[in-house]
């Protein structure tokens, strides 16, 4: 797992679940993950990049039942919290750390970063079968 | 003039500007753009030995180790050598510390940081920055600094006649806000101010800026306004805060806001980069010129506390 050990935990369990062999793992979760992650109905992933204190993209929709992953490249610690504690708020998040959360009911969820609020995204989650 | 400056420390360090007008006795420096009345001439130099200094620490951030300093416990040290360095004409009282004493709030960095601003032998009162609230449970700062402490850590002392309040403006943060203190530190804040002479010279100290310096990076406290109205009748009110890692300073009717250099990492001007991260590609043997600490001085007459900022460099 050498060359597997310099990308991040989701990212590696990511690719240990599509069982891909460690040498295109790494340049696919360098390059293409989520036009990967799209083309695979199964993983019913959605990536955000914590980049800049911004969250990218600012809007996500994603189907019920989907894991979304907030990855943080920034050089500061950043953490996740939902308006109303709707979903369950992220431990602090250092350089290139990930949190994952899974949504399984339909609905807006706006969510800001606890140590610099001012940082804002939503999430919206579609019924599964629409 | 020299006389009454020579003691001052003002002069050695950098002051822009100092007049005399005659007529009125009365004695201006500049220093850092802000202008501190001295007194009238005389009575400045006589009130020297009843004057109160302190000093001001921030941001220290152990643990970060990213560029442009792959070790901010180092330039802590460098900031602690600085301060027991300093020739004061008198030595400090006390110290304070307005946050972010570690990156991410483990044990490890705090006991780091203990270890090296001990050194400077003196008492220090703490105020947390949010990178020392990231814990589930705030334990860590909380057990290490809140002794004696209320609510999520604020408190007030007195020194010298001068009354100091700390205040945490770094938890409970809400979606899209900026800084916030929060009701029922707000509640406290009132309370604490209620029946103290208007004369008494206020000191507050919180780490996210007491006033709104940039909300598009959350520089600023939402409801400061509120706590700024409870102060407003006091002849003399000083606001150190940290948070922004460069100094900005500015005066509003009887307050005097001042921000305080990081000792781990410069963060940009507001809106002059992409976001208010590290400057990461600041020049590592330029490092000493952004980062420092700051010396207050509160002499009886005067208007205001004459803050002075030393670098870690000359």
């Amino acid at each position: 797992m050498s060359v597997a050990k310099s990308i991040s935990n989701t990212m590696r369990s990511a690719l240990v679940a599509a069982g891909l062999g460690a040498a295109t793992a790494t340049m696919l979760a360098a390059v293409v993950l989520p036009g990967w992650a799209q083309s695979t109905p199964q993983a019913s992933a959605g990536a955000i990049s914590i980049d800049n204190f911004t969250f990218t993209p600012q809007t996500l929709t994603v189907k019920a039942g989907t894991t979304v992953t907030w990855t943080n490249r920034d050089d500061i610690p950043h953490g996740i919290a939902a308006d109303n504690n709707a979903f369950a708020k992220s431990k602090a998040l250092d350089t290139d750390d990930s949190y994952s959360f899974t949504f399984t009911t339909p609905g807006t969820y706006k969510y800001f970063c606890y140590v610099h609020p001012h940082m804002t995204g939503t999430i919206v989650v579609e019924p599964s079968n629409g | 003039m020299s006389e009454s400056n020579r003691n001052d420390g003002v002069n050695r360090r950098k002051v822009l500007e100092c007049m005399t007008w005659v007529g009125t006795g009365v004695l201006w420096t500049v220093s850092g753009g802000v202008p501190h009345s001295l007194g009238i001439m005389g009575e400045a130099a006589a009130a020297e030995a009843k004057g109160l200094t302190f000093l001001q620490i921030s941001d220290s951030h152990v643990g970060f180790h990213l560029p442009p300093n792959s070790n901010a416990l180092g330039t802590l040290e460098e900031a602690i050598a600085k301060v027991n360095a300093l020739t004061l004409p008198q030595k400090p009282a006390f110290m304070i510390h307005t946050g972010d004493i570690s990156h991410l709030s483990l044990e490890a960095q705090f006991d780091d940081a203990d270890k090296v601003i001990s050194q400077a032998r003196l008492d220090v009162h703490y105020v947390p920055g949010e990178h020392d609230f990231l814990d589930p449970d705030r334990k860590f700062y909380v057990d290490r600094y809140g002794r004696g402490t209320k609510g999520a850590g604020w408190y007030s002392f007195d020194a010298n006649g001068v009354h100091f309040i700390g205040l945490v403006n770094v938890f409970n943060l809400k979606g899209g806000g900026m800084g916030d203190l929060g009701a029922e530190q707000l509640e406290w804040l009132e309370d604490d101010l209620k029946g103290r002479s208007a004369s008494t010279p206020i000191v507050v100290f919180a780490h996210i800026p007491l006033w709104t310096i940039y909300p598009e990076w959350g520089w600023g406290t939402d409801d400061s306004a509120q706590a700024l109205s409870y102060l407003k009748r006091f002849g003399s009110v000083t606001v150190l805060n940290g948070h922004i890692h460069q100094i900005m300073q500015k005066v509003e009717g009887n307050v005097t806001f001042h921000t305080a250099r990081s000792t781990a990492f410069p963060q940009p001007a507001p809106g002059t980069a992409p976001s208010p991260g590290p400057i990461k590609d600041f020049p590592v043997d330029k490092l000493g010129t952004v980062l420092g600490v700051a010396h207050v001085t509160f002499k009886q007459n005067e208007q205001r506390l004459a803050i002075i900022d030393s670098t870690l460099q000359g």
